[in-house]
């Protein structure tokens, strides 16, 4: 019965889906951590490392801290937009994570939830729904301070969404195709994508910045002007689910540019240049993707406490006026580039 | 009854339903999202017939993007007053439904008249973006090209529309 593929179609199934939340509960508060660490130590402080030994226990202290709260709602609020909108902001990055692949193959389990010929489409179609949960809370909360922050954000996202799409078009060019899976294969033969396209991924890294609210772009909360933002008038769980949404969706960038521009589960040497075939290179494979992963939710952190936060102008014009025109180039000059070497 | 058949029943009710709270919700923005839930079970059809890029690009372009510039333009306007269906006036609340009854009598005679074609090969749309995209590019690139020309006017229009001068 168990060998039945079927049935073991399914179990994987039910396998792949547990990983995927497990990466994604155990990465993202550790993210938290790491980032209040990281933060403390470029600003020369200590940071928090007394619950647990330096501070390993300080998430889950985090989570209960959160659960105890009261969930406060006020009569002023739309209360079912309300409650929906954290939800709406955690979803998305859940969704796209079923994918993007986490490994190549451990035993006869390919380690992808959906090995869909349009992924990449599916991603960012997607994606473009996490900006309802923020504008949404804006609105609904019924406040001055969250809708400015809602506001914001919905424009910042709208705009740099456009670059995200235009700055992976070359990309698509050169593999072929918009399945993830595809792409790191491509990758696995003909050397990491960041190589070829160091324009395309710097546009998407930036832009993915903005997408994720985070500093230089964190226009949303800024903390001086807007107290925090579109997440003012939470508290307890929502607000805890608002904090998750923002670090599953750093995560879930880190997951794309990994995929995308450095190559996915892969190494430039045997055996982890090709998809694998025994038990112990498919689980070193998973674990080259996670450690790709961290790396870049360290630029992440990094930048967010090294550069300062943009103007509001200066982010529309950055977008607008620098990216988009940039990314048409970069296609139009990867286009002639890839005529010229299949005619001559 | 089978999966599918099923998977058809609920997308299309919920559908209809979505639609018709669009209509009778006294607040513009949650009828926006009635909205946003109308082109999610409209993408849920074009995959029950196994075109997955269609379905794809519906949420793209209507859901992800057209609509949140829809709830952007209605939040900066900030309607504060609901705005009940029955609030109307006598000639709107009759008239409504007469049109939707005429539209609909248009589309059944249709329908009715239609002689559809067998059932394309499931593979034509099977989320192959060659298959959707090649047709594009070759067979019908001049209407395309026009489309996107026409598109260009209208937003140079838009934008020279509502161009303010900054000198008296």
């Amino acid at each position: 019965m168990w060998t039945d593929p079927a049935i073991l179609e399914w179990i994987f199934i039910l396998v792949k889906i547990i990983v995927i939340f497990g990466l994604v509960l155990s990465i993202v508060p550790y993210t938290v951590l790491a980032e209040r660490r990281i933060c403390a130590w470029i600003q020369d402080r200590v940071g928090p490392n007394r619950v647990g030994f330096q501070g390993l226990l300080q998430p889950i202290a985090d989570a209960l801290k959160l659960m105890l709260k009261e969930d406060m709602l006020s009569n002023h609020v739309h209360k079912v937009v309300f409650t929906l909108a954290p939800a709406l902001v955690f979803m998305p990055s859940l969704m796209v994570l079923a994918v993007i692949p986490w490994g190549s193959a451990i035993g006869p389990m390919t380690c992808v939830l959906s090995d869909m010929n349009a992924g990449m489409l599916f991603a960012l179609a997607v994606a473009s729904f996490s900006v309802y949960g923020i504008a949404l809370a804006g609105w609904a909360s019924n406040s001055k301070y969250p809708f400015l922050g809602g506001m914001r954000s919905a424009a910042q996202m709208i705009s740099y969404e456009v670059c995200l799409g235009l700055s992976l078009v070359p990309l698509f060019m050169q593999t072929g195709s918009l399945n993830l899976s595809a792409i790191v294969e491509y990758q696995t033969q003909h050397g990491w994508l960041m190589l070829y396209h160091p324009v395309a991924c710097f546009i998407f890294i930036t832009s993915l910045f903005a997408e994720c609210n985070r500093t230089p772009f964190d226009l949303p909360e800024a903390e001086q002007e807007l107290v925090s933002g579109y997440n003012i008038e939470y508290s307890s769980l929502k607000f805890g689910l608002f904090f998750l949404g923002e670090y599953a969706n750093m995560l879930v960038a880190s997951a794309l540019v990994t995929t995308l521009f450095l190559g996915g589960w892969s190494l430039p040497f045997a055996p982890f240049n090709a998809p694998a075939t025994v038990i112990w290179v498919g689980l070193a494979h998973v674990g080259i993707f996670v450690a790709k992963v961290c790396a870049m939710l360290f630029l992440f952190i990094w930048v967010r406490w090294t550069v300062p936060r943009f103007r509001y102008d200066q982010l529309m014009a950055l977008g607008w006026k620098v990216f988009f025109p940039l990314a048409l180039v970069n296609i139009v000059v990867v286009a002639v580039i890839m005529a010229c070497r299949a005619n001559l | 009854m089978n999966a599918g058949d099923a998977l058809f029943l609920f997308f299309s009710l919920a559908l209809v339903l979505s639609a018709l709270m669009v209509v009778l919700s006294p607040n513009a923005v949650v009828s926006a999202l009635y909205l946003v839930l109308v082109f999610l079970f409209t993408a849920g059809l074009y995959i029950l017939l196994q075109a997955f890029f269609l379905a794809l690009l519906q949420v793209l372009v209507y859901a992800g993007a057209i609509m949140v510039l829809f709830l952007f333009v209605m939040m900066v306007l900030d309607l504060r007053k609901p705005c009940r269906w029955w609030d109307g006036n006598l000639p709107a609340l009759m008239g409504g439904p007469l049109v939707g009854l005429a539209f609909g009598a248009a589309v059944w005679a249709t329908l009715r008249r239609t002689v559809w074609p067998e059932a394309t090969s499931e593979t034509l749309f099977r989320g192959d973006l060659a298959a959707v995209v090649t047709p594009l590019f070759s067979r019908f690139l001049l209407p395309v090209e026009i489309i996107a020309l026409l598109l260009l006017v209208a937003t140079i229009g838009v934008v020279v529309l509502t161009r303010r001068e900054d000198h008296p």
